[in-house]
């Protein structure tokens, strides 16, 4: 079985390789799709076996070189993360043909290192010992590097390129510290032999430190997230679907796989994820409001959502620590539910964005406007997206979030205070950044879509072909359907929750609770979309419910008032960025209007990032001072190279034959 | 769900305009004036279900389509709104998310139908509504809590009918705290005074009533009488608090539930009467200050709840 993986991951490998030399877009597309489309169907089947069987995969091959054990494994955690992977993937590669207008001269390589990032994904899924899982884990940095570098021509993209790169890096430094220390203490970097090693109480904590941090950098935790609102704009469309529908969640598959090796975990730990889960929560999409760029603004609600998904976490470790099953079980649930879910609003929206950027050539929100009249499937698809990010009924949003609400609640019963602080977190903050999450969206969709196009470029909008328009029409059907299925969800968590809770979520009685309560709400969303029909039906079918005139909207006196006279996306987020002013430390310029009778007058403004600005911009640019007479080293040439080599094997062995004996 | 517990909604439905006339009474009265007749809504309803519609070149299918979203929502909402101690005919642990999901179904749908306009007025009533609701959900949430905390029931037919006017021998303070912070909420969700003004439809309104400007005939009316359907439903919220009373028939259950009720109203009509509107900016530090009240309602709750 585990070939079968192994041999899907290959095809969508093979499918990239042949590829990457066709000149022809056509062909290389070709070569690419049916490459990913063999590797998914193959590989969907052992992993829907791991996802529901009893045991999990695994295969073994060695090597003569120590360490270097290709150890693959794949059990009910693992599967579940393959879900997004599987879906995701094939549906953004089609999406990507018709919006890669101008593929360059290779258009092959794009194509390859697409490829190549869904099949590290998949491989990083499946790697059971530390060094395969490093080394994958560098191969999807680098393949979502030059994803992200694909208009290299333009300046702005090579800068957030780089970003992407810096911080990639400076993650995954820790993540081999991380495992060096661990594989240290296990003295072995598999998998099953680390998490079957006891490890001290300060060394568990040093340890936690480095994978939420090493993890966090790819998931994107304020304040680690600084690359996402770089890189997502900078990519193409359907790259930014999968890097962040998909590829951040690797951060947190890593995350919950650190902690089943790190055993047992303490209550501490959980307190520090539902923390980092309000201020990502919070802070991303008081972020998102700031934005005028509808790609950043999605970026930032990755931020966001990545925060709903560590409250969840915290909850579920929480639970453990504890012992108390129901949060475990509702607390782990709604996270990976919710992983599962964020993947499919999230690349509708962005390819939703994307569809919008081909016709009209603009990101910015203040110069689009009555998109949806031009392009009809973009605006409810986009629609559709947005009631489910906002958490809104009848579409899967929610149902992730009432599984954590429902933590909360029912954390209740036990006799000490942490639960219910817990729940004070849980409720307090989600229903905070729903109201939040709700007033941005209304912005995006309502700035983009509707009322009249604030400039020429609006004009230009239209619905993409059916490639681009099929992918969005899926996920969106996919936003409705988990959301009226409702209580199957618990069919689709519930092994990973086992693997993450152990054997006392087995015999308790919250899934069982869950599925009444969940059951209920699939009926009664069902009741809403029916009743919503009717009740148009009810309203068209009155004495003259048909009867329409048409005429300019009542504006209170002005009876033409132009599209310029719009509330724009600025002044619609105006007040509640107005309130967390201290936070966002939004910078406006411009020459204010004066006098009676103004000449000219502009405004402008813009929110950087907090983190940036006021973290690693100085840190960094400490750092450079620092390290900056070691330049000297980097003289590029090979000779000099080889002898630092030389010299470094030989200190080691004078440190091992001399000194450390 | 026993067949008898839907006449609960039904009476809801048929009574929720006629809060709005007490309410509007009370008002007439304050100011001296003679005021509309109690069942004035009811004759607007109708009259506006016979009409025709005009709507804005702007517009586009959402403005068509919101006004069943809308209604559709605060009505499955009023299904899971029990009486005091008489359970809703729909009832589940954790239904009280459900509810207000629901309300915030349908204020998207509200300000989404505000946008497809592209009038700047509605635009921003429609900014000022996110904003007040997203401040105003987190003291609606931390009440509940309470409010489970008390009981140790999950969900809203089990709260309320453990919840009773025999619990504020014990617990006045946290339960009036909470009444507060539900009361500010109900102001805030309704747009009423101090928070909005729901007289006129310009310049003294700067929320709800300039988001529905553009609505006319039959989609008015399915707004209106869904907004007074919201009403109703956080009135009942409030009333919740304080029924059911010990040792009483469920029949006059049901008779102090609906008095309940128009007592809410009349607050409301004496609270638009004696303040005036409030700067916009303050309306903020308010909603947060009933969030802070509800977190310390929970507070003495842990207390209470742990000595």
């Amino acid at each position: 079985m585990m070939q079968l993986y192994l041999a899907g991951v290959m095809a969508i490998v093979l499918g990239g390789l042949i590829a990457l030399p066709l000149r022809n877009g056509r062909l290389s597309f070709a070569a690419a799709c049916a490459g990913m489309l063999v590797g998914a169907v193959l590989t969907a089947i052992p992993a829907v076996r791991a996802l529901w069987g009893v045991f999990p995969l695994s295969a073994d091959y060695h090597w003569f070189l120590p360490g270097a054990a290709f150890s693959y494994r794949l059990d009910s955690l693992s599967a579940f993360f393959c879900l997004p992977v599987l879906l995701i993937s094939p549906l953004a590669l089609i999406y990507g043909r018709s919006y890669l207008r101008s593929p360059g001269r290779r258009p092959g390589v794009h194509w390859f290192f697409y490829n190549l990032l869904a099949a590290s994904m998949l491989l990083l899924l499946a790697a059971n010992s530390a060094l395969l899982f490093l080394i994958v884990w560098e191969v999807m940095a680098l393949a979502s590097f030059f994803l992200v570098m694909h208009d290299h021509t333009d300046a702005e993209v090579r800068k957030a390129g780089w970003t992407y790169l810096i911080a990639t890096h400076v993650g995954t430094v820790a993540l081999l510290a991380f495992f060096a220390i661990l594989g240290g203490s296990a003295g072995s970097l598999d998998f099953g032999r680390i998490a079957a090693t006891q490890h001290g109480g300060k060394s568990v904590a040093l340890l936690f430190w480095l994978a939420l941090f090493g993890f966090g950098v790819k998931a994107g935790f304020i304040p680690l997230h600084i690359w996402l609102p770089e890189a997502h704009p900078a990519a193409p469309s359907h790259v930014s679907a999968l890097m962040s529908g998909v590829m951040i969640k690797t951060g947190i598959y890593g995350l919950l796989r650190a902690l089943l090796l790190l055993g047992q975990p303490s209550a501490w730990m959980g307190w520090v994820l539902v923390i980092v889960g309000i201020v990502s929560g919070v802070g991303g999409v008081l972020f998102a409001l700031a934005q005028h760029d509808l790609k950043r603004l999605l970026a930032y609600h990755s931020v966001e959502n990545i925060g709903i998904i560590a409250l969840g976490l915290g909850t579920g470790v929480l639970g453990l620590a504890w012992q108390i099953p129901a949060l475990a079980i509702l607390g782990f649930g709604g996270g990976l539910l919710h992983v599962l879910n964020h993947a499919i609003f999230k690349s509708l929206l962005f390819m939703g964005a994307g569809s919008v950027i081909h016709s009209c050539g603009t990101s910015n929100l203040e110069l689009l406007g009555g998109v949806i009249k031009r392009a009809r499937w973009t605006g409810i698809t986009f629609l559709i997206g947005s009631a489910a990010i906002s958490a809104l009924p009848p579409f899967n949003g929610f149902i992730s979030e009432f599984y954590i609400y429902f933590a909360g609640v029912r954390g209740l019963g036990a006799a000490t205070p942490g639960p219910v602080i817990l729940a004070v977190c849980l409720l307090a903050s989600l229903a905070l950044i729903g109201g939040l999450a709700l007033a941005c969206f209304a912005k995006a969709f309502g700035i983009v879509f509707l009322g009249e196009p604030r400039s020429e470029l609006a004009h230009k909008a239209h619905d993409p072909g059916w490639m681009m328009r099929l992918p969005m029409l899926l996920l969106s059907l996919l936003c409705l359907l988990i959301g009226l299925l409702a209580p199957l969800t618990l069919y689709l968590v519930f092994p990973p929750v086992i693997a993450m809770a152990g054997l006392p979520a087995i015999f308790d009685s919250t899934p069982f609770q869950l599925t009444q309560s969940l059951s209920i709400i699939a009926f009664l969303l069902a009741l809403l979309l029916g009743s919503a029909a009717w009740f148009h039906l009810i309203r068209r079918s009155l004495p003259r419910g048909r009867q329409e005139s048409r005429t300019g909207t009542w504006d209170c006196g002005y009876l033409k008032p132009s599209a310029r006279m719009q509330y724009t996306a600025s002044s619609f987020a105006a007040p509640i960025t107005g309130l967390f002013q201290r936070l966002l430390c939004i910078r406006k310029r411009g020459k204010p209007v004066e006098g009676y009778f103004p000449a000219s007058a502009s405004f402008h403004s813009d929110t950087p990032d907090a983190a940036k600005e006021g973290l690693f911009a100085p840190l960094f640019r400490l750092a450079e001072r620092l390290i900056a007479p070691l330049r000297k080293l980097q003289h590029g040439n090979l000779n000099g190279y080889l002898l630092y080599i030389a010299v470094t094997l030989i200190a080691l062995l004078v440190w091992k034959t001399v000194v450390a004996r | 769900m026993s067949a008898l517990s839907w006449i609960f909604p039904l009476c809801g439905w048929l009574l929720a305009p006629l809060m709005v006339g007490v309410i509007n009474r009370v008002k007439a009265i304050m100011a001296g004036r003679r005021g509309p007749s109690l069942f004035q809504l009811y004759r607007d309803l109708f009259k506006l279900l016979r009409k025709g519609s005009v709507y804005s070149e702007t517009s586009t299918l959402i403005l068509r389509l919101a006004p069943a979203v809308i209604l559709v929502c605060v009505v499955l909402a009023t299904l899971i709104l029990p009486w005091g101690g008489l359970p809703a005919p729909v009832s589940f642990a954790g239904d009280f998310i459900l509810l207000v999901y629901l309300l915030a179904l349908s204020r998207f749908a509200t300000v989404l139908a505000a946008l497809d306009t592209g009038s700047a007025f509605e635009g921003m009533g429609a900014s000022r509504e996110v904003l007040f609701s997203a401040l105003a959900e987190p003291a609606l949430m931390l009440g509940f809590l309470v409010l489970i905390l008390h009981t140790g029931s999950q969900g809203l037919s089990d709260i309320s009918s453990g919840i009773g006017l025999a619990d504020w021998q014990n617990s006045a303070p946290a339960l009036s705290m909470v009444a507060l912070a539900w009361f500010f909420v109900l102001l805030t969700e309704n747009c009423r005074i101090p928070v909005d003004d729901p007289t006129t439809h310009l310049e003294l309104t700067m929320i709800h009533e300039v988001m529905i400007l553009d609505y006319s005939g039959p989609d008015l009316a399915f707004v209106e009488y869904a907004s007074a359907l919201k009403l109703w439903i956080f009135g009942g919220l409030l009333v919740n608090l304080f029924l059911p009373l010990p040792f009483a028939k469920p029949c006059l259950q049901a008779g102090v539930f609906i008095l309940g009720i128009f007592l809410v109203a009349v607050l409301v009509g004496l609270t638009e009467s004696v303040m005036a509107r409030l700067k916009l900016l303050n309306v903020p530090k308010v909603l947060a200050g009933s969030a802070a009240l509800s977190l310390i309602a929970l507070m003495l709750k842990l207390v209470e709840y742990y000595q």
